[in-house]
């Protein structure tokens, strides 16, 4: 328990980095409507980014990714807790809305409740089992648990084992709108994920995310004042896993197609890497975080060839195969040296000028 | 003779296997658990040093007609120093904050490692022969023991053994000990424990790399085939609980023998075997079998 004590003084935020959250910097006299402008502003681009040209399927993609990293930040940044399994839950979910649009031809919103659903309920199993012990094996539990049922989904006949579940239909929302066009889809999707974001959001500002905090904070001091720690713990962790099914569901069902890549756990690995990158324990930070990585994976190839002609060095034109290295080379410079990712990042510096 | 419609001989090769796989788990099991008994560090990377191991063994005989006697020597020097220079330059920063941020960075050590190899070796298997002189097999009269297996099991064996006798038994393990219980207590007492991390890291990723060299023959080599086992051996911890080192060592020897009857009995369960057990443990004996919550 003392290890425990000390380390937590210095948890995921560190006592001075967890001043400068979203929360934290209103309360230091920036005004409350800039974040809200702000998101506004992100939401008005998503709204126009097909019109603008982008291509909605890749939008929906980094969308689904981001949703998936906030779910995971929901449990990391306010409960403390780093699960090493969330792969299981986003990619799980994707399993099985797949399967029911596709064998049991549901109507996709039923697909999506049935992603949803099952996100909700491995995380109940796999939650009820890790918070019985403590810190690092908790996420070593984790880990294994989703390892676990990643080589279920590579021997279960229904998932199409190496080939993965292919030509999944977009079928028809409640039966009567097609969702065959990219555009009706990303506009319903984008509801979707805006709705679980809002409800994240709501989520951590409610009373039982004060509690998630406080937990996070100082887990013997929230059990003397009398909350039964380990059931808010796995209320945290249903909800984070029901929200990252939501996420693998989606994306199921934007793509057409559900593969082991997303039970594999390089994909914990990635949305781990995500919600660093962009801050762990801010709200925004993971959708940068998201943005950034899946960004990074599709154009490392040009980045790539462009620092080979910028520097003249050949070695960098082979950079787009070495998605791996890159990966990993960010997680070192993000423990050592940017602890609080691009947003927490930000924040202190904004917190910082106004003093 | 037959157990359970299962021909002896057959049954006995297989817990042979599985000896060689629980051998493979307790070093790497051992490693973690003196790491993480000091450097309060998960060290994820075990998996991939013990690729390097493996790979740097293939690379002494391919590049510089090294034979495997060498390189189980020197490999396991080779990744120690490497592990030194890890722990100097990278986890020395870190030891002050949450556990997670150890995690976190050694797992972005394997990506690194892992790529660097991948770029290099692709994913393929390279082949490597058992060495000459225990090629072949001895016929036991109720079973064929193939040389090299057993040589694995023992030469495991003897390395755990004597692991945990410096660590029990010797004065520098007395010190390793008690830095392990108070760090800042032995520092006073005039003991340079800054040094005794970094050696003992060293030490915990030149056993792993001695595990990847004896792999190397029994075990394809590829840059990835230290990933699928080190979650398992992360299993295997959660198991026995990283609180005893003689736990550690019997647990992987004890699940490895599990994996290899399942294959005998139950071949699709064989992956999943080691993880079904960690979920009873979890829920009979929360602490693990030698557990002591730390």
């Amino acid at each position: 328990m003392d290890g425990q004590s000390a380390s937590r003084t210095q948890g995921p935020q560190g006592t001075q980095a967890s001043a400068p959250v979203e929360g934290g910097a209103a309360r230091r006299g920036v005004p409350r409507t800039v974040p809200l402008l702000l998101y506004g502003l992100l939401l008005l681009a998503l709204i126009a980014a097909p019109m603008a040209g982008a291509y909605p399927v890749f939008v929906l993609k980094v969308l689904c990714f981001a949703l998936f990293a906030c779910a995971f930040n929901l449990l990391i940044g306010y409960t403390g807790l780093l699960s090493f399994g969330h792969a299981a839950f986003f990619g799980g979910a994707g399993y099985v809305a797949g399967h029911a649009m596709k064998v049991w031809g549901v109507t996709p919103e039923v697909g999506l409740v049935l992603g949803t659903l099952a996100g909700a309920a491995i995380g109940y199993v796999v939650g009820a089992l890790a918070i019985r012990r403590q810190g690092i094996y908790f996420s070593m539990i984790t880990l294994a648990l989703a390892q676990m049922l990643f080589f279920f989904c590579l021997q279960a006949p229904f998932t199409g084992g190496e080939d993965g579940l292919q030509g999944i239909p977009r079928g028809k929302l409640f039966g009567v709108l097609s969702l065959s066009d990219d555009l009706t889809l990303y506009y319903v999707a984008l509801a979707i994920i805006v709705l679980a974001f809002a409800l994240i959001v709501r989520t951590v500002h409610s009373p039982f995310g004060q509690i998630l905090k406080a937990i996070k904070e100082n887990e013997p001091r929230a059990i003397s004042l009398g909350y039964d720690t380990d059931r808010f713990k796995l209320m945290a962790f249903v909800l984070s896993a029901a929200l990252s099914g939501l996420a693998g569901a989606i994306k199921a069902l934007v793509l057409g197609f559900e593969t082991l890549t997303d039970v594999h756990w390089s994909m914990s690995g990635t949305v781990i890497l995500m919600t660093l990158v962009g801050g762990l324990g801010t709200l925004s930070g993971p959708i940068v975080g998201a943005f950034v990585i899946v960004a990074l994976e599709n154009k490392l190839g040009d980045i790539g060839s462009f620092l080979a002609s910028a520097t003249g060095v050949e070695w960098f034109n082979s950079l787009g195969e070495s998605v791996t290295m890159v990966t990993g080379v960010i997680f070192v410079i993000c423990v050592l040296l940017f602890r609080r990712g691009i947003m927490g990042e930000l924040q202190a510096l904004f917190s910082r000028s106004r003093h | 003779m037959d157990i359970f419609g299962i021909p002896l001989p057959a049954m006995l090769s297989q817990l042979l296997l599985g000896l060689v796989n629980g051998a493979f788990y307790a070093m790497l099991s051992l490693g973690l658990a003196v790491i993480f008994g000091l450097l309060n560090v998960i060290n994820f990377a075990h998996g991939a040093l013990f690729m390097l191991g493996a790979v740097l063994a293939w690379m002494g005989m391919e590049y510089a007609g090294l034979n495997y006697w060498v390189m189980l020597l020197l490999a396991p020097v080779v990744v120690g120093v490497i592990g030194v220079v890890i722990e100097k330059t990278m986890l020395r920063w870190i030891y002050k904050l949450d556990h997670i941020y150890g995690l976190l960075l050694t797992l972005g050590i394997t990506l690194v490692i892992e790529g660097v190899f991948r770029s290099i070796y692709g994913v393929s298997g390279l082949p490597y022969s058992t060495p000459e002189l225990l090629a072949g097999a001895t016929d036991l009269g109720f079973m064929i023991l193939p040389n090299y297996r057993a040589w694995v099991v023992v030469a495991s064996l003897a390395v755990c053994l004597a692991t945990w006798y410096m660590i029990e038994k010797t004065k520098l393990g007395a010190y390793l000990r008690a830095g392990t219980e108070n760090p800042k207590l032995v520092e006073a007492f005039g003991v340079n424990v800054p040094l005794m991390v970094t050696l003992t890291y060293g030490f915990g990723v030149a056993l792993a790399a001695f595990a990847g060299v004896l792999a190397a023959p029994v075990i394809q080599i590829s840059p990835l085939m230290g990933q699928n086992l080190i979650i398992v051996v992360f299993a295997v911890v959660v198991i026995g609980g990283m609180g005893s080192i003689l736990g550690s060592i019997v647990t992987g020897l004890g699940l490895g023998v599990i994996e290899g009857l399942t294959k005998v009995f139950y071949p699709e369960a064989s992956s999943t075997v080691v993880f079904l057990i960690m979920v009873i443990v979890l829920l009979l004996r929360p602490a693990g079998l030698f557990g002591r919550e730390k």
